[in-house]
């Protein structure tokens, strides 16, 4: 080959060694582009956890600083403390009810409106994002009026000569605050899921004598199953670990995981047992979405 | 594979040196002239506890800036200053005093660069958790008690912690009672109506305060350590347990402020004291030094006093105070009170105990 410069490009043979030479510029090229957010997730999320998985093997000194020292698994012993488990259960229960409770909202809706005219859809999109406009603590301060023995639900069962009801400071009022925090998030991938959707096919259900109800089960749920996981996933993590809500709404009155794990760090200055807690979550939830996942049969 | 390992341990090893940061330094007292300054003041407090004009006064008089930061707990603090953030001075609770001078991270103050400390109530200068006030000087003080609605309680009701943890009391208020989310102060409390002492490391009496909290947990609307004092003045909670400085705020801000009142119970109650440190990788020492100086003249020490409604240690600021606070924290001085003293390994228990009581 010459090595003199010229305008055009020589025609070359192309070779598999070629082949793969470009493939490697190419792959060379992609990485320098996904560089500034690699190095942004590695040194922000990976560096941090890697530390909390390290802490989870430490241990507390008598004045709670971390010894990094003496590795051993004692936090994770005391993860089979049966307060630890009850605690987890109520958590992981009140997460499921939040998830099954805005699916069952969200669908109808997202059908809805998937189902309207584009400019419909497109107003309705904005409706549903609209509470994202304002910051989710100030919202559930709202609630926190609403939903107290002077608020308006209070005032409406006195003036129809009933007793003031307070809702604030129950599980009720929890799952109030959690469903109405995380609606939005099951709306919007049911919505781009059953969006996308080739109605033909429940076209052709029909055609084939397939009664409403049979066409919805057999050929829109599965194919909006990518939105249904995609959302449930969405609203089940930070559910787990919700902490704002159960303390502004329900008054803390029981023990839920985000609550314990704070409490392990600013109150009993116990970071090795926070850390293996927080490690334990996320190694469930990791485990369990891909259970999720992989039953879904789908990938997104 | 090998080279896999390697790598990992590189980076663990890279990690922990930077997490470890115990450098050993022997702490000796400074040495500042009075009225030095060295540089800008980096201020770590609590939120809404100084008053801006004393800051702006302070940097008019020696012609340097203040930097302030807040932190919302204890905790918090000290995580900030094991992770080698170099503050000047920060305002640490006194069972917090005492650990960070165990861990080696407090300057031993210099007194003679501090003449107005003479100004102190000896009373804050001979607390266990840092006897002789070598590390520390009192900011302000305060305690831990109930605020009642005596609208809804009514006005004959004795001072004691049964008014949170007596179902015979308790299911007679509208709205219940709302208790503090802190481990120390709420199993505290639990275990002063038992008779035991706040400090009480005994696993029996905390099991006992357990099963006191779940007894009484139907009539516990809320556990409440930040709006508890806006529950009380909107009447969602009939008694609430809190903080002092706050309830006294709340109280003055209500629409019937002669409705509320707010007692230390008579089987005990938390007293804190706030205290100004200067940490061993501060930069500024000598400033901290002039600053706290600054704080503790008489006339200063008022003006933080009547503008935060906590209680004063400065013995010549009295005769400055509001009325209103003098009266507020009169009884303290006479009430049976008890600072919180950090337990070491037993300490966990109080959070698990919590957890468990609000199971």
């Amino acid at each position: 080959m010459s090595t003199e410069l010229r305008d055009e490009p020589e025609a070359v043979e192309v070779t598999p060694e070629l082949e793969a030479d470009a493939e490697r510029a190419q792959a060379r090229q992609g990485f320098l582009v996904a560089l500034p957010a690699l190095g942004y997730l590695i040194l922000f999320f990976a560096v941090p956890l890697l530390i909390v998985f390290v802490y989870s093997f430490a241990t507390r000194s008598s004045t709670g600083r971390t010894l990094l020292q003496d590795w051993n698994l004692d936090s994770y012993r005391r993860l089979w403390d049966p307060l630890v488990g009850e605690i987890a259960l109520r958590s992981v229960v009140l997460a499921v009810l939040t998830t099954v409770i805005c699916l069952l909202l969200s669908y109808p809706l997202a059908y809805y409106m998937a189902t309207r005219p584009p400019k419909t859809r497109n107003l309705m999109m904005v409706l549903v994002l609209i509470p994202f406009w304002s910051n989710f603590l100030v919202r559930t301060y709202a609630w926190r009026v609403l939903l107290g023995s002077d608020g308006p639900i209070s005032q409406l069962s006195q003036a129809l000569g009933g007793e003031p009801i307070r809702i604030l400071f129950t599980n009720t009022a929890v799952l109030i605050g959690l469903v109405y925090g995380f609606l939005p998030l099951m709306v919007i991938p049911v919505y781009a899921a059953l969006e996308r959707m080739d109605w033909s096919l429940v076209e052709a259900a029909r055609d084939l004598y397939a009664p409403g109800w049979a066409a919805f089960r057999k050929v829109t749920f599965p194919l909006s199953m990518p939105g249904v996981i995609a959302g449930s996933v969405l609203v089940f993590i930070p559910t787990l670990g919700a902490y704002v809500t159960p303390a502004l709404l329900g008054g803390a009155r029981t023990t839920l995981l985000g609550d314990y794990i704070v409490s392990q760090f600013l109150a009993a200055r116990n970071q090795p047992f926070g850390s293996a807690l927080s490690v334990a979550v996320m190694v469930v939830m990791l485990i369990a979405v891909v259970i999720y996942f992989r039953r879904g049969g789908r990938t997104l | 594979m090998l080279k896999k390992a390697i790598l990992m341990v590189s980076v663990l090893a890279v990690i922990l040196s930077a997490c470890g940061g115990d450098d050993g330094e022997a702490s000796s007292a400074a040495d500042c002239e009075v009225g030095a300054t060295d540089g800008d003041l980096n201020f770590y407090n609590w939120s809404e506890y100084i008053d801006p004009e004393l800051i702006t006064a302070f940097e008019d008089e020696y012609g340097v800036s203040v930097i302030e930061s807040f932190y919302e707990s204890n905790e918090a603090m000290l995580s900030q200053i094991q992770g080698g953030v170099s503050y000047d001075l920060i305002v640490p609770s006194d069972y917090m005093v005492n650990i960070m001078i165990s861990e080696e991270l407090l300057v031993e103050l210099n007194k003679d660069a501090i003449p107005n400390f003479a100004n102190m109530d000896s009373d804050f200068t001979s607390q266990p958790y840092d006897d002789g006030a070598n590390y520390s000087a009192a900011y302000q003080y305060g305690t831990t008690g109930l605020g009642v609605n005596t609208a809804l309680v009514g006005e004959d009701f004795e001072a004691s912690w049964a008014l949170v943890f007596d179902p015979a009391l308790t299911s007679e208020y509208p709205g219940g009672v709302s208790l503090l989310n802190d481990p120390r102060e709420t199993m505290g409390a639990a275990l002063m109506y038992l008779g035991y002492s706040l400090n009480d490391a005994d696993a029996d009496h905390l099991a006992e305060a357990v099963a006191l909290i779940q007894d009484a947990k139907d009539n516990i609307a809320a556990f409440d350590s930040d709006q508890y004092d806006e529950s009380l003045t909107a009447g969602e909670v009939a008694v609430a347990h809190g903080y002092s400085g706050n309830m006294i705020v709340s109280i003055g801000e209500a629409d019937n402020p002669d409705d509320y009142v707010y007692v230390l119970p008579e089987e005990g109650a938390t007293l804190w004291i706030d205290n100004m440190a200067i940490p061993t990788n501060a930069a500024s020492v000598c400033t901290a030094h002039t600053f706290i100086d600054f704080l503790l003249d008489a006339e200063n020490g008022a003006t933080l006093t009547n503008w935060n409604y906590y209680g004063s240690p400065n013995a010549a600021s009295q005769e400055f105070l509001d009325q209103e606070v003098i009266d507020f924290y009169a009884d303290t001085a006479s009430a049976n009170t008890e600072v919180i003293e950090d337990q070491g390994d037993y300490e966990i228990n109080y959070t698990d105990a919590l957890a468990e009581a609000k199971s």
